[in-house]
């Protein structure tokens, strides 16, 4: 092997953070599996990732060790789980350069967590003395964009359906970025909210949002990332953001389901009356009326999911013991790798940017005419696991004429080799279907 | 799994080359003309299923969509095997590639019945596959109970 040597003062090749990829998959059990007499490629982690043993072992532990309800039993068992929940917490609010430990509410995914902003409005908006950034009538706006999951659409435009509010949105450019160019028209005074996605579930746009919240801010409305598909794949800094909310989904990022985060600036958050009602959110109760207490705790009504919590912490410890920055980088790599590999199969159309810059490592694509579940099935027959359909963003498959598109997706333990099998299954597919 | 159990030459024959497809209008004027938009919501799949009747006798199925090939290929087997058939002999043929399609592979097809439809044995084996055949069938069904043939929409289920 001859190596080449890089001129000194130019970026070199160890500037880059790095990690084992081979030690990493070995953390995977999943990964050894056999799909269809093939070995398995997993190229659908931005529906879910998989997830290593270290969080395997803890979700476990917990329940074989340390199993008790939170924040209302003095026992040891009790105090445990608690220290355990609460300990989650605190790890992820570092994860994300969080001000505060209390900013960061537990949900169930990032689809609650928005509704959980969205019910916010709504009950702001009935009661008088509620917080007027929280309060929508007609002639009051929220924007979306184009690119939006159903769950960055839906809940907005229940919540206009409530409140008489108008909802207004950002197209996309042929290219699959935001269009950016009538933001001083469609984010104005009247904006409350702008609720936006960080990187795109279907495009892999990653969106820069500095013009946008320079905006949000000189007109005084508030701004929410949806991080679903970012904090899993790169550092993340809520301050560096200038965010007022963020929401992520633990399954994604190698934790288990059933547990989200809605992080918001403490002030809002205070400012903003409960949604769900029932125990562990409440001050006092009597009979005729209740008082809520502080955030996190206004939000986490009943019993939340300890365990998964306690996971999503570990998968925390396990990302950051790789580190993001490596994550993000590798990510990177895979892309522009497969953007090339998949450039060279015949009739194959990338939907979103073309370039492995300003996008993250979820590629959808057409194959000529070939229906995706189609694609999908012969993919599937040999091992490769990709995902077809409107994938909950379908007016991203309007906006580019399609029913359907087929997606891979990376994350930190998906291989070149296994872009290759997606390129050789391609083939496979052109040949049925030719 | 056998990949070719699913794509079966007649199935790929079917969706390269598909049998009636466009929607008409009806010959007759005088004739009962409904029909039905089904969509599988979880893929964005859709067809327009159209039934042209003059009384007893399915004069013309006619459809239009988008979709995969199995879904495509069943409307054209679908329109062959209905078209021109009497109403009570079209829905025994569709009660039986609802059987098919229900059985997990378990159901063995009789090709008297339902012709190029046997092709479709293959699919029952993958539940997630068995809506995309199923979508045309129970767009007929549905537009023929407007047209005031069989059940009434409201029994319907897609």
């Amino acid at each position: 092997m001859t190596t080449i040597a890089i001129p000194e003062g130019m970026p070199q090749y160890d500037d880059v953070p790095r990690f084992d990829v081979a030690a990493v998959r070995a953390d995977f059990p999943i990964l050894d599996r056999e799909i269809n007499g093939h070995r398995l490629v997993y190229l659908d982690s931005a529906n879910t990732s998989h997830k290593p043993r270290q969080v395997l072992d803890v979700l476990a532990e917990h329940y074989a060790m340390h199993n008790a309800n939170v924040s209302r039993s003095v026992h040891t068992l009790g105090t445990e789980a608690t220290e355990a929940y609460e300990g989650a917490r605190a790890k992820i609010a570092a994860f994300i350069n969080a001000p505060s430990v209390d900013e960061v509410v537990f949900t169930k995914n990032s689809t609650e967590a928005i509704n959980i902003v969205a019910y916010a409005f709504s009950n702001a908006s009935l009661r008088p003395d509620a917080d007027e950034r929280f309060r929508l009538g007609p002639g009051d706006e929220i924007v979306i964009s184009e690119m939006e999951h159903h769950s960055n659409i839906v809940p907005w435009q229940l919540l206009c359906e409530r409140t008489g509010a108008t909802l207004r949105w950002f197209p996309v450019t042929d290219q699959g970025r935001l269009d950016e160019s009538g933001l001083e028209e469609l984010v104005t005074e009247r904006t409350k909210i702008v609720s936006l996605v960080h990187t795109s579930n279907i495009l892999g746009t990653v969106n820069a949002t500095a013009r946008i919240t320079e905006r949000v801010r000189q007109v005084g409305a508030l701004l929410l990332l949806d991080c679903s598909q970012s904090v899993p794949h790169m550092p993340m800094d809520v301050v560096d953001h200038d965010a007022d909310f963020i929401v992520f989904t633990g399954h994604k990022m190698c934790a288990p389901t059933g547990i989200g985060v809605l992080w918001g600036r403490g002030e809002l958050l205070a400012a903003m009356p409960p949604v769900l009602g029932g125990g562990s959110m409440i001050e006092t109760v009597s009979m005729a009326r209740s008082t809520f207490a502080a955030p996190p705790a206004r939000f986490e009504a009943g019993t939340p999911p300890i365990a998964e919590a306690v996971a999503l912490g570990a998968a925390v410890d396990y990302l950051s013991g790789i580190g993001m920055r490596a994550v993000q980088w590798h990510e990177k790599e895979l892309t522009a790798y497969a953007l090339d590999a998949l450039a060279t199969v015949p009739g194959l159309r990338i939907f979103g940017p073309n370039v492995p810059v300003g996008r993250g490592g979820t590629i959808s694509f057409a194959l000529g005419d070939v229906h995706p579940h189609d694609v999908g099935q012969v993919l599937d027959s040999l091992g490769v696991q990709v995902r077809v359909g409107h994938h909950c963003a379908k007016p991203v498959c309007t906006r580019f004429g399609v029913p359907a598109m087929t997606r891979a997706s990376f994350y930190l333990y998906t291989t070149t080799e296994e872009i290759d099998a997606l390129v050789a299954g391609l083939e496979q597919v052109r040949k049925v279907f030719d | 799994m056998q990949l070719d159990q699913l794509y079966q030459e007649i199935i790929l024959d079917h969706y390269k080359h598909p049998h009636g497809r466009g929607l008409r209008d009806a010959e007759d004027p005088q004739a009962r003309v409904a029909e039905a938009h089904h969509v599988n919501p979880t893929c964005g799949d859709e067809i327009t299923v159209r039934v042209a009747t003059g009384g007893d006798v399915l004069d013309d199925i006619s459809y239009d969509g988008m979709g995969c090939s199995i879904s495509q290929a069943s409307a054209s087997v679908l329109h062959e095997l209905l078209r021109g058939r009497g109403a009570g002999e079209a829905f025994a043929v569709h009660e039986a590639f609802v059987e098919l399609m229900s059985g997990r592979g378990q159901v063995t097809p009789d090709e008297d019945v339902l012709g190029d439809g046997v092709a479709f044995a293959g699919v029952a084996r993958y539940p997630a596959r068995v809506k995309c055949a199923l979508l045309p069938w129970m767009a007929f069904k549905d537009a023929a109970a407007r047209a005031g043939v069989g059940a009434s929409p409201t029994e319907v289920k897609a």
